[in-house]
């Protein structure tokens, strides 16, 4: 009892200096769980991605697309239960910093692939019915305050001209990791207005999603799907789902790594914050600390005083940092709108800061702490005064 | 032979010297002397004399290089580090010039912390403290921080703490070495009071004549040697 005492009393000595360490530990712990949670975000679509779908797509590049005769072929390969297909559809809501992933899809097959995304059943009828309708995810509708019934223009851009759909549906997310950022239309729309300005452009999709019984044999589908059409006109490569969304991450692999690099070295710059102050106090209190031995207190005590107080100070840094980690990440969330679909601080998150606040709170006191307990009482009493 | 009073301290042929640059330079050499049970012995010297260096030794916080030095029978020279901040736990109790008391915790908590190493009970702790701090006449300024309390008052706090676990000697350096004249007289009384009354063994460092004075013997030392000549 009266060891924490005196802890919690070393720790409120120079309430200014205590007050800028925590301070400081709070800015470094709240920006390490932001960063980390960008990671994750980055990281989202993959994370969410199902090990029963497989996605198949130009083998030279996603830009390239793939007719829509491959689908009845590739439906006949033993091991697929379902396949669909969804192309990028690139346009721009109002300014092109409204950004969101819009994808005309085959209606009627391709929900049934994705039972993470759940609409009611009346308003899926209503897009089915509506060759112009849409369905839009929870987050998209709250972002720009869409309704059912509203109407979203759109300005095409790989598919120019003027575009116009009608909210039939808004999906809720079956998980918290599901993206619920996502606009879907009917392909069908966008082939028959194609089929009428430009006509070459038509029959051609962006990639298929096939599901497959046994993911297991995930390996072996792919190679079958890919070999289909070896020597053709547009070969495919086909790939899980996961594997895919992984490609699109290692485009921007750098900026990951970075983020990561720039995340721990917040940590080590408030390792060195946080050593120099306790080496100061430390130093400070070297003649109480002989002091204290002259009385009897052993190594370990004087040890366990720098300890504490370490980590009193990481600890409460550490706490209020991951506290203030929740709501300056919904805020983020906001800011940055639909860019990241998924964006929320996982438990890993909060689970590594506080490994970091602690990691900081003791390896800034082993060299105070070492000092104190090997401090020969006599130069430890000689430095008062 | 029976009758001859017990020495307390027995100190042997003790030598130390201390490390200064690439030099080892000789504080105290070959030192020899009783100290009896009950004394209240001053040592004093000019400064560099070894007078401290003595002291320390004696209080186990120092290690002579050679001889050997004897508290209540125990070489202390040959204890380790961890047997010898017990032994002083338990047989000395600490006065120093400047008081040395924890800035963070009260008159009361000052006083209590040597009997924290003890196997006392809190209430058993708490009447010793208050029967200490009255001793010392600080009723009044048990949950006083040191920096509430006078020079005077901070060094009464660090004598109620010196002999709260009833040691076996009592060591001073210059105790009175930053109070005033009465401050200072007070805490001599005290130290005399200590010594006559409760029979503690006292042995104190200091410059002042006027404060040797409170001693019942002075032994002098010069370069490192007892002066036989005083």
């Amino acid at each position: 009892m009266h060891f924490l005492k005196l802890i919690l009393r070393n720790t409120l000595r120079h309430k200014l200096r205590t007050s800028l360490t925590v301070l400081g530990l709070v800015v470094a712990i709240l920006a390490f769980g932001l960063l980390r949670t960008v990671v994750d975000a980055w990281y989202a679509g993959a994370e969410g991605a199902s090990s029963a779908r497989l996605v198949t797509r130009n083998a030279i590049s996603l830009v390239f697309p793939l007719p829509i005769n491959y689908q009845e072929r590739i439906r006949r390969i033993q091991g697929i239960t379902a396949i669909s297909h969804a192309s990028w559809f690139g346009g721009v809501y109002v300014t092109p910093k409204n950004f969101f992933p819009q994808f005309a899809v085959d209606a009627k097959t391709y929900f049934s692939l994705y039972p993470e995304y759940l609409i009611p059943p009346a308003d899926m009828k209503a897009f089915l019915t509506d060759r112009k309708g849409c369905v839009i995810g929870r987050k998209l509708a709250n972002t720009y305050g869409f309704k059912i019934g509203d109407t979203i223009p759109l300005r095409g851009t790989i598919y120019p001209g003027a575009w116009s759909f009608t909210v039939r549906a808004i999906y809720d997310g079956a998980e918290a990791g599901t993206d619920t950022s996502q606009f879907f239309f009917h392909w069908d729309y966008l082939n028959e207005t194609m089929k009428k300005a430009v006509a070459r452009r038509t029959d051609w999709i962006g990639v298929y999603v096939i599901e497959i019984s046994d993911p297991d044999r995930a390996a072996e589908i792919s190679t079958e799907v890919d070999a289909m059409f070896r020597n053709s006109l547009a070969e495919t490569l086909t790939e899980t789902e996961k594997a895919f969304q992984l490609g699109f991450v290692s485009m921007t692999e750098a900026i990951v790594v970075a983020i990561r690099i720039v995340s721990f070295l917040v940590i080590f710059i408030i390792l060195a914050v946080m050593a120099n102050t306790m080496a100061m106090t430390a130093r400070e209190r070297i003649a109480e600390y002989a002091t204290l031995k002259a009385l009897g207190f052993g190594p370990y005590f004087l040890a366990g005083l720098i300890y504490g107080e370490s980590l009193a100070i990481a600890l409460a840094g550490g706490v209020l940092g991951i506290l203030l980690t929740f709501p300056v990440a919904d805020r983020f969330s906001e800011q940055v709108g639909t860019l990241f679909p998924v964006f929320g601080v996982s438990l890993e998150t909060i689970y590594m800061q506080a490994a970091a606040a602690i990691a900081v709170g003791i390896t800034a006191a082993i060299l105070p702490a070492f000092r104190a307990a090997r401090v020969p009482i006599v130069e430890g009493l000689r430095s008062i005064g | 032979m029976e009758n001859l009073p017990k020495p307390i301290v027995q100190i042997r042929q003790v030598t130390k010297s201390y490390h200064r640059g690439e030099q080892w330079v000789p504080v105290l050499t070959n030192i020899s002397f009783d100290i009896i049970s009950g004394e209240f012995i001053a040592l004093m010297g000019p400064s560099g004399s070894g007078k401290s260096t003595l002291l320390n030794l004696i209080a186990g916080i120092d290690k002579p290089d050679s001889g050997s030095l004897k508290v209540n029978g125990i070489d202390i020279a040959t204890l380790s580090e961890a047997d010898l901040a017990d032994w002083r736990a338990a047989n000395v109790g600490f006065i120093f010039q400047f008081y040395n008391l924890m800035p963070v915790l009260t008159a009361f908590e000052n006083v209590e912390l040597p009997l924290l190493l003890t196997r006392l009970s809190r209430g058993e702790r708490r009447e010793r403290v208050e029967l200490a701090l009255s001793m010392v006449g600080l009723t009044d300024r048990v949950e006083h921080y040191p920096s509430e309390l006078s020079g005077g008052q901070q060094q009464r706090v660090a004598i109620a703490r010196a002999f709260i676990t009833d040691p076996v000697i009592l060591v001073a350096d210059e105790p009175t070495g930053d109070l005033d004249r009465a401050s200072a007289n007070e805490i001599l009384a005290m130290l005399e009071r200590l010594n006559s009354e409760m029979g503690k063994t006292i042995i104190m460092v200091t410059h002042d004549p006027h404060a040797a004075k409170s001693a019942h013997l002075i032994r002098h030392l010069e370069k490192g040697e007892l002066d036989v000549t005083n």
